[in-house]
């Protein structure tokens, strides 16, 4: 099946075409749709697992990233076009779209999530929303400390398992409550497009029914209630 | 064959999605008009909080297309093409409907014309009173804005002929309200507390009707000062603060000002034709007033019915049927919303 992934949660502006397989005998092993050839980037994070094996196969078919947090809104969209026309595909042989909902800066993570689910509506796939955090972790495997910027002089952060799994956060807090590493540091990462797939596959893959995609905004909004109207006369 | 034209409209605290048929004869057909609005979450806050509007704009967004689609019995693949408020607007709820018209433009493959909203509230019109008479003037009156527009080319010819240099007419009325313990927004509240007062109890002033005020320029900020003066007074002498006088008196002040400019700028530019639109159009006062004045002056008034004055995404697919129709090269899909977009910008 061929996945669209889109993330905006951080500085980057990220969308990919991703192929995922999964063992023989699964829905998605048996897709047929046929796509360019799979690139040779070596900027997907980690190597596909053995094919044929228990594990489902990841590969980056096409990626197009560019780092600038204000140009969320504005590159998204001609990404996912570019990402397409580079994979040899069309939009129609989209099986699913996967989508980070942060946590991030709030303006930034809106453009993908929204962006995500209007692609997903139009093309009638389903959207798969992904903790951006569980995207940068998954890959390399081992335990993992996952730190992004939150602006404000504060960071997101949580930690994983051996296995991959989320052992604690996502928070947002100030550096110095983050714990010490107990394995790989991940510090201020974007997450891959193949890493978004991983951190979905087994649900793709199950076909189960994704959840919304609610952003993790992990702060309230900013707002105040107004103090007693001042008198005007003295 | 019509050609379907869906709009998207977020630029203050209304999600709205629009869909309308452009007709080849020019008429331009309402099909849907789906709005979700956050304006409940802003009230005790006394006005919209950016990022409470961004946060529903964003939960808002697909399932309102959705309802716009199923009104109209129409399914994606009949759109020929997707308009959005490009701006002015707050800025984090813009991205919200320019990110999701480029998915849905892109997806659909259909151009995506990023239009002007204040263009987009005259624009509304055509689909209640038929295609609007150029040149015509536009008073904008809402929330946010208060302006008098000529317009000579809905599609591409908007001038500025005046505009407030402060609050926006509906702030007055929100911040009025507030001092009467009227709930917000303000205006709907002190409409229905006046129609039991005389507005000519008490003589509040009239902005910017000096000799030497800019003719067709706005100021509602002394007027609202007055009012919390005169209310202030009163609750110092003791009194009980006669609502029912205060609201219609500064409702008269309000009207009065924004009629009197608007049929003086149609007259002296020979304009035969008064579009009044925006949220606080609604306004039973306003409305009455400028009928009034309009038939002792010879001109045409056009103003929509309610629910189309107010933010909707109707207005927006209206305005992209012209605007597609003119012909305009439509935007690109790296456009980026302007929160500032000036409002001889009708297309991005
Ligand atoms: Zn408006």
């Amino acid at each position: 099946m061929l996945i669209l992934a889109l993330d905006t949660a951080t500085p980057a502006v990220t969308a990919g075409i991703v192929r995922l397989t999964g063992p023989a005998g699964t829905a998605a092993s048996t897709d047929t749709a046929s796509a360019g050839t799979v690139s040779s980037d070596t900027t997907s994070a980690g190597t596909t697992a053995v094919a044929g094996g228990a594990v489902p196969v990841v590969e980056q078919v096409a990626a197009r990233v560019t780092v600038d947090p204000r140009a969320h809104g504005e590159l998204l969209t001609p990404h996912v076009l570019d990402a397409v026309a580079d994979a040899g595909i069309t939009l129609a042989d989209l099986g699913a779209v996967a989508v980070g909902v942060g946590p991030g800066p709030y303006t930034g993570l809106r453009a993908g999530l929204v962006t995500g689910a209007a692609l997903a509506h139009s093309l009638g796939v389903p959207a798969y929303p992904v903790c951006t955090l569980d995207a940068i972790a998954a890959g390399p495997g081992g335990p993992a400390l996952v730190v992004t910027d939150a602006r404000r002089r504060e960071v997101y952060w949580a930690t994983y398992d051996a296995e991959g799994t989320r052992t604690d956060g996502p928070h947002v807090g100030s550096r110095a409550d983050v714990p010490e590493p107990a394995g790989r540091l991940a510090d201020h990462e974007q997450p891959s497009p193949v890493g978004i797939v991983r951190a979905v596959a087994a649900d793709v893959l199950a076909a189960r029914e994704p959840g919304p995609l609610t952003p993790l905004y992990l702060r309230r909004p900013h707002a105040a209630e107004p103090a007693a109207r001042k008198r005007v006369t003295a | 064959m019509a050609r379907i034209i869906m709009g998207i409209e977020s630029s203050c605290d209304e999600t709205g999605v629009g869909l309308v048929a452009a007709h080849d004869d020019g008429t331009v057909e309402l099909l849907a008009d789906e709005v979700a609005s956050s304006v409940e979450q802003h009230a005790r806050f006394g006005g919209v909080v950016p990022e409470i509007a961004s946060r529903a704009h964003l939960e808002a967004m697909v399932p309102t297309t959705r309802r716009a689609f199923d009104a109209a019995g129409l399914s994606m693949s009949d759109v020929d093409a997707v308009a959005v408020t490009a701006g002015p607007g707050l800025a984090g709820a813009l991205l919200v409907g320019v990110s999701a018209a480029k998915a849905y433009a892109a997806a659909l493959d259909v151009p995506l014309y990023g239009v002007n909203h204040l263009a987009g509230h005259i624009a509304v019109d055509a689909l209640q009173h038929g295609p609007l008479p150029t040149p015509c003037l536009a008073l904008l009156v809402s929330g946010g804005h208060t302006q008098l527009l000529r317009v000579d080319d809905i599609a591409g010819a908007i001038t500025e002929i005046g505009s407030t240099v402060d609050d926006a007419a509906g702030e007055a009325y929100d911040k009025v309200a507030r001092l009467l313990d009227l709930p917000y927004p303000g205006g709907p509240p002190i409409d229905k507390a006046a129609r039991d007062g005389d507005p000519h109890a008490i003589a509040f002033p009239r902005g910017m009707t000096g000799p030497r005020d800019a003719p067709f320029d706005f100021s509602f900020s002394g007027l609202k000062t007055a009012v919390a003066r005169w209310v202030e007074s009163a609750q110092g002498r003791g009194e009980q603060v006669p609502v029912a006088d205060v609201a219609a008196s500064f409702q008269e002040a309000v009207a009065d000002v924004l009629t009197a400019k608007a049929v003086r700028a149609a007259t002296e530019a020979g304009i035969g034709t008064l579009v009044v639109s925006g949220g606080v159009a609604a306004n039973s006062r306003l409305s009455a007033l400028a009928r009034e004045r309009c038939a002792e002056a010879g001109i045409e008034l056009r103003i929509p019915r309610p629910r189309l004055c107010t933010d909707n995404g109707a207005m927006i697919a209206a305005l992209g049927a012209h605007v597609a129709a003119a012909g305009h090269k439509p935007s690109s899909l790296d456009l980026s919303a302007n929160p500032g977009l000036p409002v001889d910008t009708v297309l991005v």
